[in-house]
């Protein structure tokens, strides 16, 4: 075993929450030289930008900015059940999903709460398209974006029960966007890695339908 | 949570058990941590002891990196030996190619990320499948995907490096679309745990497999 890209990884998982940015930063730029194996060299660059990006320190900062896209979600399908003109198999499907991003976003509040945080507000949001096929570009973007954001967050992530549960959810975004997709006539996995996205990249996403 | 003797973070795990009750969804929440299914992760390795449920492939990251290229290795062999079988034709014969492709991307990044590591990356296991026909194949393939998105699930929270934890979810994710399409293929729910995927732990994953491997 290298001890020198070792002992800064296991100095991350055990930095405190107290502790701060400072030794976190400096932990993922170290560690970051072993993410050039996995990614390619190519990668390590904006790994470390996205790593950094993360504006709220901490799990609850996490799970909140999670609970705010799960809130997009929801009210997406929600309103997509009487606007989506979604027939036969295509309606199950966004009555499934408006179910599983509901479930979503009431674990993720009552996550907060248990931490001693403060769910996020719902935001309004505005989603702008007139028939089936707008609707479903647009859950392209908002499941793929899903998964690539949990992604991004889940290395930043201190508690392990915490890690594991959006483990859990990010599968179901995953298999989400996939179905959404093969409605689409698009590849449902279209690469071997799920590209991780920072708070920052997936705010620049969702901004413009937010009210 | 049992299974969780330790914790990378001891302030968050007591903020976390500190307040009691539980609404449905934190049932549901929690129960993604596996405390309440029967496919409950038991290792203790979190503080990288690599005494963990992956020890038999290495210590630490390396064990659990091992233990997914095992799997990467089996799916990688299936899906080639299906698409020399025949059985597939034109859509589904492409979807089929691609997910091989990318299995085997991710046999590369695993095998590379060992190294890194300064482990020896698992050898190839040899592998028969049975391939009788088109809907046993897609079941079978059902079955390998589901389970290899439930046993990434299962290791995230006990892997060490917040870089190995990055690319372990970028495969993670995609096993999950790779099972949500052959589902769809099979007419069965695309979440078949519901909101909350289920992780599965090395024993049982490792028992599912054992049929297929040869000598």
């Amino acid at each position: 075993m290298n001890e020198q890209l070792k002992t800064p990884e296991l100095a991350a998982v055990e930095v405190d929450v107290e502790v701060g940015d400072l030794s976190r930063s400096d932990v993922i730029l170290k560690g970051a030289l072993a993410a050039g194996a996995i990614y390619g060299a190519a990668m390590v660059s904006p790994f470390v930008r996205k790593a950094l990006a993360m504006s709220e320190s901490g799990d609850v900062g996490i799970l909140n900015f999670a609970l705010t896209l799960e809130y997009l979600e929801a009210k997406f399908y929600e309103e997509a059940k009487s606007r989506a003109k979604a027939k036969g198999e295509l309606k199950s499907l966004v009555n499934l999903l408006a179910e599983d991003e509901q479930q979503h976003v009431e674990a993720l509040a009552a996550t907060v709460k248990k931490l001693g945080g403060k769910p996020a507000a719902e935001p309004k949001f505005n989603f702008e398209y007139g028939d089936t096929a707008g609707f479903l570009k647009l859950a392209q973007i908002f499941e793929d974006t899903g998964v690539s954001a949990y992604n991004g967050a889940g290395p930043m992530i201190k508690s392990k029960e915490v890690l594991a549960a959006a483990g859990g959810i990010v599968q179901v975004e995953a298999r989400h966007a996939a179905a959404i997709r093969l409605q689409n006539k698009e590849e449902p996995a279209p690469a071997a890695f799920d590209t991780p996205l920072s708070e920052k990249q997936v705010l620049k996403a969702v901004e413009p339908f937010l009210v | 949570m049992p299974e969780m003797k330790q914790l990378r973070d001891p302030v968050s795990r007591r903020k976390f058990l500190a307040v009691g009750g539980s609404s449905t969804a934190v049932a549901a929440f929690l129960a993604a941590c596996g405390d309440d299914s029967g496919t409950t992760t038991t290792t203790t390795d979190s503080m990288g002891s690599g005494d963990g449920e992956t020890a038999q492939f290495g210590k630490g990251d390396v064990g659990i990196l091992n233990y997914a290229l095992t799997l990467e290795y089996l799916e990688t062999a299936f899906y080639a030996d299906v698409v020399k079988s025949g059985l597939f034709k034109g859509a589904d014969l492409e979807t089929i190619r691609k997910f091989g492709a990318e299995e085997a991307e991710h046999v590369e990044a695993l095998r590379a990320a060992v190294k890194q590591l300064g482990g020896k990356p698992a050898p190839e296991p040899k592998a028969e499948f049975p391939l009788k026909s088109a809907k046993s194949v897609l079941e079978l393939a059902g079955t390998v995907e589901n389970l290899g998105a439930a046993a990434y699930l299962g290791q995230a929270a006990n892997i060490q490096s917040p870089e190995v934890l990055a690319s372990a979810l970028a495969i993670h994710s995609v096993e999950g679309r790779h099972a949500a399409v052959l589902n769809t293929l099979l007419g069965e729910s695309i979440t078949p745990d519901g909101a909350f995927a289920k992780p599965a732990d090395v024993k049982t994953v490792l028992k599912s497999v054992e049929p297929f491997l040869v000598g």
